[in-house]
C-alpha cells in the first residue's frame, strides 16, 4: 500500500470516534446526559490517542522497523484534536465562557487543575510538530521538547483518576497501560547505553 | 406567647384526605390484591404500554410544577452501584429486578416499641398513596424533576413508636450479589446504608416512593421502595429497602465510610458548600443545554431550613 494511501486509512479510523459522536449526538443517542457523554468521550478518546502514540517507538523496536515512525505525529495530532474538542466542551457547555469561573474552577479544584496543566503540556508539541518547527528547532532540543509527552499522558492519567467518585478500575488500567509503556522506554534505553558502542 | 407558625403541610384534616382519596386507596389495595393473587410476581415488569400501575393518585402541596424530567431519562440514567458503577449498567441489568420468586420483605427495628418484619405488600398497605413530584439534585451536579408515587415516612415511622431513645433513623439496602451484580465488586462497602436524623425522617417532606410515572418503581430506580429526601442529594435517597431501624448514634451511611472528607452525614443541597472535587454552584437538570443556579436545600428551604437553623452547615456538610 501506497504511503499516502496508508496514512488516509489511519487519519480515517482517527477520525471515527469524533463521526461517532457526532453521529450519536445528532440522532440523540448519547444517552439522558449528552453533554457529559461527549465531555467524557472526548477526553477518553484524547488519552487513548496519547497511548496509542507513546506506543510507536515500542512498535519499532519490536519489529526493528522505523516504519511506523510516519504515523506517530498525525496520531499525536489526534490526540491534540480530541484534547481541544475537551475543553471546547467544557469551556463552553460546562462554564459557558465564564472566565472569572474557569479560573476560579481551576484553582480551587485539583483535578481541573491537572487537566488543565494536561492542556498546557500538549501545546507546544503541537505547535512544534510541523517538519519546518523540527528543523527550527534541531533534531535534539525537539527530542527533548517532545519527551514532554510522556508527563501529558501522566497528568491525562491522573486527571481522569482524580475525577471518578468510587470506581477507579478504568483510570487504573490507563494507568498501567502508561507504566508498561514508560518501564519499557526505561528498560530499552538503560540497554543501549550499557550496550557496547557499535 | 408562643404562636404556632402556619406550615405549608398543616392543612386541615378533611382537606389532606377527601372521600375520593379514600376510595382510591381502598381501589388500589383491592388491585394489589388483585394482582397479587392472580400471580406469584408480586412486582411485574414494568411495561409503558400497559399503563399506569397506581391509578388517580391525590396530587400534593408540595409537588412543583416544573417540567418533568422524561420517563426515558429517569429511567436511563442512573447511579445505583450496586448494578454497576456506569450510568446505563442499572437499566441493563435491573429491568427484573427484584426475583418474583424471592419476596420482598422489610423489617423495622431498633429504638422502638413496635418492631416487625413486614411483606411488601403488607408494609405499604395502610398508607395512602399519592403522587410528590419532587426535584432530585445529585451530588454529581444534575438533576431532574420526578413524579414519585409514594407515602409519607413520617406514617411508617409512627406506627413503631420509636422510644426516647430513637435519634436516628438506619436504612439499609438488600445485599444480594446475584441479583445485584455490582456488590460482587467492592465498590462500596455493602449492603448500601443511609441514615436521617428523627426529625428528617419525620419531615413530611420525606417520603417512602414505591413508584414513579404512574408506574410500579423500575428495578434502576430502586425498586420495590425507595426513600425520597428531595432537598439532601440523591444518595442520600436510598434505593430497594430491606431494614429500618431506629438508633441512638448517627448511622454510618455509605458514602461517609468511603470518602468521609467528601461526603457528610446531611449532605443537604448546598451551593455555598462545594465538594472538593467540584463545584456544586450551579446544576446541569437533565434535557437542558445550559446549567442553571442550584439552590439552597434544593428549593426547598422554606419547609426545611428551621431544622438547621444554628448549625454550621459548612462543618455539618
Amino acid at each position: 500500500m501506497r504511503l499516502a494511501y496508508s496514512k488516509a486509512l489511519v487519519f480515517s479510523l482517527a477520525l471515527l470516534p469524533f463521526c461517532w459522536l457526532v453521529y450519536g449526538l445528532l440522532t440523540d443517542q448519547l444517552g439522558a446526559n449528552p453533554i457529559e457523554s461527549l465531555t467524557r468521550d472526548t477526553g477518553l478518546w484524547a488519552l487513548r490517542f496519547l497511548l496509542i502514540t507513546l506506543c510507536i517507538s515500542p512498535l519499532c523496536w519490536l519489529t526493528g522497523m522505523s516504519y511506523w515512525l510516519r504515523y506517530r505525529r498525525m496520531l499525536g495530532l489526534f490526540a491534540f484534536f480530541y484534547a481541544c474538542l475537551h475543553m471546547l466542551l467544557y469551556l463552553g457547555l460546562d462554564q459557558f465562557f465564564d472566565i472569572a469561573e474557569i479560573i476560579r474552577d481551576i484553582k480551587e479544584r485539583p483535578f481541573i487543575t491537572v487537566g488543565f496543566i494536561n492542556f498546557l503540556l500538549l501545546l507546544p508539541l503541537a505547535f512544534t510538530s510541523s517538519n519546518a518547527m523540527i528543523k527550527r528547532l534541531g533534531g535534539r532540543r525537539w527530542r527533548q521538547l517532545h519527551r514532554l509527552s510522556y508527563l501529558a499522558a501522566l497528568t491525562a492519567c491522573l486527571h481522569f483518576l482524580m475525577l471518578v467518585k468510587a470506581d477507579t478500575r478504568q483510570p487504573l488500567i490507563y494507568i498501567l497501560l502508561l507504566a508498561i509503556l514508560l518501564v519499557w522506554r526505561l528498560i530499552h534505553y538503560r540497554r543501549r547505553l550499557s550496550a557496547p558502542a557499535s | 406567647m408562643w404562636i404556632k407558625k402556619r406550615r405549608p403541610w398543616d392543612l386541615p384534616e378533611s382537606e389532606i384526605t377527601d372521600h375520593k382519596t379514600y376510595l382510591n386507596r381502598r381501589k388500589f389495595i383491592e388491585g394489589a390484591i388483585g394482582v397479587a393473587a392472580l400471580s406469584v410476581m408480586p412486582f411485574g415488569r414494568i411495561n409503558a404500554a400497559k399503563g399506569e400501575d397506581f391509578e388517580a393518585l391525590s396530587s400534593s402541596a408540595f409537588s412543583t410544577d416544573e417540567r418533568l424530567t422524561s420517563f426515558e431519562s429517569i429511567t436511563t440514567y442512573n447511579n445505583f452501584y450496586e448494578f454497576g458503577t456506569d450510568k446505563s449498567a442499572p437499566s441493563a441489568l435491573a429491568a427484573d429486578f427484584p426475583d418474583p420468586a424471592k419476596p420482598w420483605q422489610i423489617t423495622v427495628d431498633g429504638e422502638c416499641d413496635n418492631p416487625g418484619v413486614f411483606d411488601y405488600q403488607e408494609f405499604i398497605q395502610p398508607y395512602t398513596l399519592e403522587e410528590r413530584i419532587y426535584r432530585l439534585r445529585c451530588v454529581e451536579g444534575w438533576s431532574m424533576v420526578i413524579p414519585w408515587v409514594g407515602f409519607e415516612l413520617s406514617e411508617v415511622l409512627k406506627k413503631a413508636q420509636p422510644n426516647s431513645r430513637a435519634k436516628f433513623v438506619e436504612f439499609t439496602t438488600l445485599y444480594d450479589p446475584e441479583q445485584m451484580p455490582g456488590q460482587r465488586r467492592r465498590v462500596l462497602q455493602w449492603p448500601y446504608k443511609e441514615g436521617l436524623r428523627i426529625d428528617e425522617a419525620m419531615h413530611p417532606l420525606t417520603i417512602l416512593a414505591v413508584g414513579l410515572y404512574g408506574k410500579m418503581m423500575p428495578g434502576q430506580n430502586g425498586a420495590p421502595i425507595r426513600l425520597v429526601v428531595p432537598w439532601k442529594y440523591g444518595f442520600k435517597s436510598i434505593k430497594s429497602i430491606v431494614r429500618i431501624r431506629f438508633t441512638e448514634k448517627m448511622p454510618l451511611t455509605a458514602w461517609v465510610e468511603s470518602a468521609p472528607h467528601e461526603y457528610g452525614f446531611y449532605s443537604n443541597v448546598n451551593p455555598g458548600v462545594n465538594h472538593p472535587r467540584w463545584s456544586q454552584r450551579r446544576e446541569r437538570r437533565i434535557g437542558e443545554l445550559l446549567k442553571r443556579e442550584t439552590l439552597m436545600f434544593n428549593g426547598y428551604g422554606e419547609y426545611v431550613a428551621e431544622m438547621y437553623s444554628g448549625m454550621d452547615l459548612r462543618k455539618f456538610f
